[in-house]
């Protein structure tokens, strides 16, 4: 096997300062030419690792294979039995840390940018004519899904495929979860989004919006009134964290989710074309360290906010962001700044939020974590005047579920207890994946998840267990 | 999508519309509330349920007309839908039955009190309500309010119907007089300040009060925490917490401030709305 001395291909991305002013997506994609060339790296390994490392076991380097011979039809194909959500997985999954770790690649020169490819795949699929309409649910067994994000949408894609009817409720106005409320259009543009759900439709799937299991209608009566033979639950991890210091509640601060869902659900960048508002001052400081805090802080520099900076308690080296974000956060001018610990927002005279009082630390003895623990530093206390602050410290699962289902089991911090190889709940019948059992994971994982539980539940199904 | 069936102005500002919903009409309980968007690119806001029907499949909601979205809703007709309704949302209120309640209803907050008194009653409690207004044309609902509990007190700022006072006042009359008038409970829903003078007139009678809060809200499901309150020193989510909580232990200082965060906004947005004359 010749060596290939080249480096990854480097993704084409818009300017900083351009992109900084809007929405519009970031990465640009591969043109053919990029994709061929890259898709040629692929050294075709005899024990192709880099499929160990995708929790969804796409068969990368038959769909790697697929491009370098220009057949990417084909390429769409093998791609999306193996994941229903190629133009999303391909845009935010973390490959560096999965599939593209695994890379043989990887050791000498860049590994394959099997998340570049994934994603051209998806982008051409999309351009072209959609194809003959599949064939009609034939399973009789009725599937219901709580919830239309990443876990659920797999779930209900790869169900679709073995026959099934499978109906996903969403509580909110529009389908997707955290890919619609949560990621931002310059990482994942809706219109990706709508187009993956629509596919999903063309399968079969029904989406019913609007709908709270657990309020409106309740899990129990997803069985006995509705006649699902099986529920998965996907209802992620959406209830956010706040901090419990000094001004949390002055006017200004908003959770990460909020912020977000405000931009990306409601539209307020478009204020006052779109009815939603939100307030975002000169000076805006997001508190955390990962993807999301990248997001909420890359929106606030795009909102018109001059100054945007990120505050955490650790270090660099502790930071759970992806790389990739990380970078484009310092390329559109976001400041950081570490082993910084919030201790008490300041409000001005009217109840909004003035400043952000922090302490300085350093890294100590290792905690529980493993991580070293961040110890304030004496005397070091220092007030970053700030407009807005934006609380990212991760979220966990949303209680409104349980806490309306007899017998659905949890775990003490609100993750649904799962049968490990199944996915089934307490409840026979039930199955759940992704963050309500995780707690705040990865949009892959969550996949991963939805995927293993339609697996189990056809077996189920089929097995009339 | 949810159809109006039936659109009753209740004064020149309210509305009281029956909209088709079955799924939330067979599910809500009197307390809980629902929240609607009118339009795409629109807002989500919270409205209480003033009444069910579960046999017809309707929910009855009152609006009034004081934002950009709630005056769309008003312009809606019969016949029209509600681009999306969502709920039953938030619990309702936990009260052991078998006293006497008294509901206190300011403004619009009256219609709230309909089915909430209603069921009271079934659950054999006595059933007091007080509503006012600045004049008894703006008192809304009294027919209906009348047939739901034993006894109903007006009050309005000038006199025109009933006591002639805030319905504080009156409340504080009743807490005063003899056995028979004085409340077990009191249930206070209207604007914020009504619901603060509610809670100061109870404060020290050791009446139990819970008030109806309604911060500012996204999805309703305790996903933004936009609706976050302070009950007793603790943060609570008012969409899953909430709606109703011990009014004595409410921050009213910082409700009151949390309510008017988005002030500028929404008068720029009704602004706008009133040159274009769409919504």
């Amino acid at each position: 096997m010749p060596v290939k001395r080249s480096d990854k291909t480097p993704m084409p991305q818009r300017d900083p300062t351009g992109r900084a002013q809007d929405f519009d997506e970031v990465n640009e994609g591969y043109c053919f030419s990029h994709a061929m060339f890259e898709a040629e790296r692929c050294l075709r390994c005899q024990d192709p690792v880099c499929m160990e490392g995708c929790p969804v076991r796409i068969p990368i380097s038959d769909f790697v294979h697929a491009i370098a011979a220009g057949d990417l039809a084909r390429a769409a194909s093998i791609l999306r039995t193996a994941n229903p959500l190629p133009g999303i997985c391909g845009r935010v999954c973390p490959q560096e840390s999965q599939c593209e770790l695994k890379c043989h690649m990887a050791k000498r020169f860049g590994p394959v940018a099997v998340g570049h490819l994934e994603r051209f795949v998806a982008d051409w699929e999309r351009s072209q004519p959609v194809g003959e309409t599949p064939p009609a649910p034939w399973q009789s067994a009725r599937v219901a899904v709580v919830g239309s994000g990443p876990a659920g949408l797999v779930c209900a894609g790869q169900l679709a495929r073995q026959g099934y009817p499978v109906t996903v409720y969403e509580a909110l106005h529009a389908p997707g979860g955290v890919l619609r409320y949560g990621i931002p259009e310059f990482r994942l543009p809706n219109a990706i989004l709508d187009w993956e759900i629509d596919a999903l439709k063309r399968l079969g799937v029904e989406f019913v919006n609007n709908v709270i299991i657990g309020k409106t209608i309740t899990l129990d009566n997803l069985f006995d009134r509705y006649g699902f033979a099986a529920v998965f639950i996907g209802t992620g991890a959406g209830l956010p964290k706040f901090l419990g210091i000094p001004g949390e509640n002055l006017n200004g601060v908003y959770s990460a989710n909020e912020f977000l869902t405000r931009i990306n659900l409601m539209q307020a960048f478009q204020f006052p074309e779109a009815d939603t508002p939100l307030k975002v001052g000169k000076r805006v400081a997001v508190i955390g360290s990962g993807n999301t805090a990248m997001d909420a802080v890359r929106s606030a520099r795009r909102m018109g906010a001059e100054q945007a900076l990120v505050v955490y308690r650790r270090s660099e080296a502790e930071m759970t962001a992806r790389v990739e974000e990380y970078h484009h956060a310092i390329e559109e001018g976001v400041k950081f700044h570490w082993l910084t610990n919030p201790v008490e927002v300041i409000g001005d005279d009217d109840g909004w939020v003035a400043g952000l009082k922090c302490l300085r630390m350093e890294l100590g003895e290792p905690d529980e974590s493993g991580r070293a623990r961040p110890v304030p530093i004496e005397g070091s206390e220092l007030v970053f005047p700030v407009d807005n602050v934006v609380l990212s410290i991760g979220t966990t699962p949303n209680p409104l579920l349980a806490k309306t289902t007899p017998g659905l089991a949890t775990h003490s911090w609100g993750g649904l207890v799962v049968d490990e190889k199944k996915g089934e709940t307490s409840r026979r019948r039930v199955y759940a994946g992704g963050d309500a059992v995780t707690g705040a994971a990865t949009v892959i994982l969550a996949a991963g998840a939805g995927k293993s539980a339609a697996e189990a539940i056809h077996q189920d199904l089929s097995a009339g267990l | 999508m949810a159809a109006i069936q039936e659109k009753r102005p209740l004064t020149p500002i309210t509305k009281l519309l029956r909209v088709h919903a079955p799924l939330i009409a067979e599910s809500a309980n009197a307390g809980q509330f629902v929240i609607v968007r009118v339009r795409e690119r629109g807002e989500r806001i919270p409205l209480t349920i003033t009444d069910y029907d579960r046999d017809r499949g309707l929910v009855t909601i009152v609006v009034q007309e004081v934002g950009v979205t709630t005056r769309c809703l008003g312009a809606l007709q019969e016949g029209d839908e509600i681009l999306d309704i969502v709920g039953p949302l938030g619990e309702a209120p936990q009260l052991q039955p078998g006293g006497h309640i008294i509901g206190v209803g300011g403004g619009y907050g009256a219609a709230a009190l309909l089915c909430l008194m209603r069921e009271r009653k079934e659950q054999g409690d006595r059933t007091t309500v007080i509503v006012g207004a600045r004049h008894k044309d703006l008192l809304i609902l009294v027919d209906e309010l009348r047939e739901v509990c034993d006894n109903l007190e007006l009050c309005t700022d000038d006199g025109s119907a009933g006591f002639k006072g805030l319905v504080t006042e009156r409340l504080q009359q009743l807490i005063d007089g003899d056995q028979s008038q004085r409340p077990d409970y009191v249930l206070a829903i209207g604007p914020m300040p009504m619901m603060r003078a509610v809670a100061d007139t109870t404060r020290d009678t050791g009446i139990a009060t819970q008030a109806s809060l309604d911060p500012l809200m996204i999805d309703g499901t305790g996903m933004c925490g936009g609706c976050r309150v302070t009950i007793g020193g603790e943060v609570k989510f008012a969409c899953v917490d909430g709606p109703f909580f011990d009014a004595h232990q409410v921050d009213f200082d910082e409700a009151v401030q949390r309510s008017k965060m988005y002030v500028k906004e929404e008068s720029l947005a009704a602004c706008r709305q009133s040159e274009s004359g769409t919504g």
